[in-house]
């Protein structure tokens, strides 16, 4: 098989993953920006258990989305509750924490 | 015994050790607990400040003190007993000499013991000669002693150093022991009854009670430390009761005059333990601060300048020239106040203290020398001095004050010649018969003179107070030295010491001594007991005399009114014997009858005290020294005593000479002051004897040293000029330094604190404050901008990790 492929696969979507979280305003799309990222990490962990033919990468992609949909149960929660109290989810109003 | 192991290191109490493991000396009960002695009195102080007046029986105060102190005494009769039941152990010696010889010349190698090994070997000889310590006198011979038994506890500790305190309980101390509790036994039942109208009877016995505890504790104190607390306990008490009957000025006076008379030489004693602490190793127990001034391990010279500190706080505490000047006015107290604090115990602390520490002594003073040393040189000045200025007394008790002074001067001479054991034993039995004397002249003036120890006011006395003639009598022969009486054996000790030890000059003085001693007592005796009683030659101004001399005057008479209409029958004369004594205070009774004999509670300690006088000198008979042998001392047994043992009896060459002088005394007084009753006859024919009389008269003038000259200084020319240095010098140097301290704190503050200091300080300050406001606006609550400097910081590592590893 050809691992190249697979890492340059997961290279673009990490980067992808990247780029949303920096630039993107809404909220919701930022999370689904860093669940791009964690599916890059999981395609990679897959990729190289097939490379080296042992299951543990993919045991570990397994927990990594268990993990990633805990996350973004979290994260859904507290977007759902920063809406019931700003009417938007925009992010580049939300500087309360600002020093 | 294994507390004698721990305390005592050198040889001869390793050789006591290993011996007394062999054979298990159990330890007598009353030795062992001889702690409870003093923890009574205390007890007993309190009680009878706290309980005696809500007790519903008159003077309960002297009955309390009389049950506390009658236990004391047979608790100290039984430590007597015991002690002479306790096994003796071999001390050395048994096998050859020169294997003994052997053993200790390595061991003042180990100890770098100046002593040289020829002192050891004469040392051995010598006691292997002095029959009066070993069991035969057989050379090679073995010397058996008693171990003393000791008892301490660590009162606390500094670092390595232990400051312990305990008891250090020997012949010596249980001796002492006896003799403090007869003693005050005898001055309690007496004064139930000297004292029994006396408003203050409470305080008078509870300071009675707490002298007695001091001294018990001094005597068996195995600490330097422990003396003291007793010896400043015992001045505490004197204080209280030389003033106790404080309403009058003079007796204040006196009793200050004492207070700080003795603080002199306490200054002394404090700064001489001190020195013997740091010099002796951090130690204050007394047997070893022994021990390694007679092995050489204190230097000689710190001996001599300890011995020389001690000696003042002696020459204070035991009234020796030049500090004596305050025993006599000390005679303001209540008269068996004195007879027990100024004539039997406490006056002997300061002896009992250079025989207790006798090793700093024999080689500070360098006693085994011979020829002159300080001690011996203020001994001897203290006796003839005294016993010259006894025979211008008037007053039969300042008469007994200077008897004390002179035969203290006798101990400390005894003392500084050598003669251990013969000192002691003349502290014991002088304890004996001047506490007799003193209570016999109380019993005087209590029953005979209308409260007055004025001799003018005496005379004939033995007629009415059998009694205490008799007892007095007892006490004058035993002072006079005459054969067989107590001072006799233990004035003859002395004199045979000082001759026997190359003192020639203080034999002299000590012979002279005896022949004043005679001289005077027999004028006092004379005055008192014979010739026609002059008492109601003073009638007139009775009252008058009784308020100015304020000695033992009764100040509360009308107490006693009802005892008035008794007393017409009790007569003149006293022919009612002991009993028919009993009503003689009653108010305005004076006048009424003459001298007569006091009753029971007076004459039986007088009686007690007179047996006394009369047999404790025979435990001193020749061949068997019962008295030395109860004594002896383990550590000062191989240098001290082996050197020249206690001297044998000499009975040509001092105990017959020093009777004859005795009885030329005696004889002579009879004749000047009796058959032809001149008493100052020379005097008032002027010229040399007038002058003289006029020098002992004012006591030398010492007083006038002291008030007008020493204080006179002190008081004007030093206090002006102190002034002055205190306003020109010690001020003017405060005020510069004051000065000087502003501006210096002045530029320190300009330029070290508000320039340096809080440059540093403030610079923190600020440069946080900065960093601060610039890392804030990192801060930019925007969660994306964070997100991208993680992300960035990451990517950095990353290609950090990528490039460089």
């Amino acid at each position: 098989m050809v691992l190249n492929q697979f890492l340059f696969l997961s290279a673009l979507l990490f980067c992808i993953g990247v780029y949303g979280v920096i630039v993107r305003k809404n909220a919701v799309l930022v999370l689904m920006s860093i669940e791009l990222m964690v599916n890059a990490v999981n395609l990679n962990l897959v990729a190289f258990a097939l490379y080296n033919d042992n299951v543990i990468g993919q045991v570990f992609a397994l927990f990594a989305i268990a993990i990633a949909a805990a996350e973004v149960g979290v994260g859904l929660a507290i977007v759902l509750l920063i809406y019931r109290n700003r009417r938007n989810v925009d992010l580049g109003t939300l500087s309360e924490m600002k020093g | 015994m294994s507390v004698l192991a721990v305390f005592n290191t050198g040889v001869l109490s390793n050789a006591l050790a290993a011996e007394a493991a062999a054979d298990k000396v159990s330890d007598g009960f009353l030795l062992a607990n001889s702690w409870w002695l003093p923890v009574m009195s205390f007890v007993g102080f309190w009680a009878i400040l706290l309980l005696a007046k809500r007790i519903n029986v008159k003077n309960a105060a002297a009955y309390m003190g009389i049950a506390v102190i009658g236990v004391q005494f047979a608790f100290a009769a039984g430590a007597v007993v015991q002690w002479q039941q306790r096994t003796a152990v071999v001390v050395e010696h048994a096998e050859s000499q020169s294997a003994e010889g052997e053993a200790h010349s390595t061991a003042s190698d180990t100890t770098e013991a100046e002593t040289s090994d020829e002192t050891h070997a004469e040392s051995l000889g010598a006691i292997g000669a002095a029959s009066g310590f070993s069991l035969g006198s057989e050379e090679g011979e073995v010397v058996k002693l008693r171990p003393s038994v000791e008892r301490s506890v660590s009162w606390y500790r500094n670092g390595d150093t232990d400051i312990r305190i305990g008891t250090h309980v020997d012949g010596f101390a249980v001796a002492m022991l006896f003799v403090v509790a007869f003693i005050s036994l005898t001055v309690h039942v007496f004064s139930r009854e000297y004292l029994r109208t006396d408003s203050r009877i409470t305080h008078y016995f509870a300071a009675l009670s707490l002298f007695t505890g001091a001294m018990l504790w001094m005597v068996q104190s195995a600490t330097t430390l422990g003396v003291l607390f007793g010896w400043e306990l015992m001045g505490l008490c004197s204080f209280l009761l030389i003033g106790h009957w404080w309403e009058d000025r003079d007796n204040t006076d006196a009793a200050l005059k004492a207070f700080f008379t003795t603080r002199i030489g306490d200054i002394g004693l404090l700064i001489g333990i001190v020195i013997l602490f740091f010099a002796g190793g951090k130690t204050f127990d007394i047997a070893v601060i022994n021990e390694r001034a007679l092995n050489g391990e204190i230097r000689q010279w710190l001996c001599f300048v300890a011995a020389t500190c001690l000696f003042a706080g002696v020459i204070g505490k035991s009234a020796q020239f030049p500090l004596h000047t305050w025993l006599p006015d000390a005679m303001a107290g209540p008269t068996p106040a004195s007879a027990l604090i100024h004539a039997a115990t406490m006056v002997v602390a300061g002896v009992y203290l250079v025989a207790r520490l006798y090793g700093v002594f024999w080689s500070g003073f360098s006693i085994h020398a011979g020829g002159m040393n300080l001690g011996a040189l203020v001994g001897s000045i203290t006796l003839v001095m005294a016993a010259l200025l006894a025979f211008v007394q008037t007053d039969i008790k300042k008469v007994l004050a200077y008897s004390t002074v002179s035969q203290l001067g006798y101990m400390v001479m005894g003392l500084a010649v050598g003669g251990w054991a013969g000192a002691i034993f003349h502290l014991v039995t002088h304890a004996f018969f001047k506490a007799l004397l003193f209570q016999a002249s109380g019993s005087i003036a209590h029953s005979g003179s209308h409260h007055s120890f004025e001799m003018e006011r005496m005379g004939g006395l033995r007629k009415y107070m059998p009694v205490t003639f008799a007892t007095f009598t007892a006490g004058y022969l035993a002072l006079c030295g005459v054969f067989p009486m107590a001072g006799f054996w233990s004035k003859d000790e002395v004199l045979t010491a000082a001759k026997t030890n190359g003192y020639t000059w203080a034999f002299v003085a000590g012979s002279l001594g005896a022949f004043l001693t005679a001289c005077y007592m027999t004028r006092t005796y004379t005055k008192t007991f014979f010739g026609e009683n002059r008492l109601h030659l003073f009638h007139d101004d009775h009252d008058a005399q009784l308020v100015n001399t304020g000695h033992d005057a009764h100040t509360t008479h009308d107490v006693h009114v009802g005892h008035v209409g008794h007393e017409g029958a009790g007569g003149l004369e006293g022919a009612g014997g002991l009993e028919g004594a009993g009503g003689h205070e009653g108010a305005g009774g004076h006048d009424d009858h003459g001298p007569h004999e006091s009753n029971i509670w007076i004459t039986a300690p007088l009686a007690a005290l007179a047996v006394m006088s009369t047999v404790v000198g025979l435990l001193q008979w020749p061949k068997f020294y019962a008295f030395e042998h109860f004594i002896a001392n383990i550590t000062f047994e191989e240098t001290v005593i082996a050197r020249w043992g206690s001297p044998e009896f000499n009975l040509t060459g001092v105990a017959i000479p020093s009777s004859i002088l005795g009885l030329l005394g005696i004889a002579i007084g009879v004749v000047y002051f009796k058959v032809f009753n001149h008493d100052f006859g020379l005097v008032k024919r002027g010229g040399i004897f007038a002058l003289v009389h006029k020098v002992l008269k004012n006591k030398y003038y010492l007083d006038h040293l002291w008030t007008g000259v020493v204080i006179g200084f002190v008081k004007g020319p030093l206090a002006k000029a102190a002034y002055w240095f205190n306003q020109q010098g010690l001020d003017g140097a405060v005020d510069t330094a004051g000065r000087t301290s502003v501006g210096v704190s002045r530029w320190v503050y300009r330029f070290i604190d508000q320039g340096t200091v809080d440059m540093f300080a403030n610079g923190i300050g600020s440069t946080t404050n900065n960093l601060g406001s610039g890392l804030r606006k990192t801060q930019t609550g925007n969660v994306q901008n964070y997100a991208a400097i993680f992300i960035g910081a990451v990517g950095l590592a990353v290609l950090a990790i990528v490039l460089f590893i």
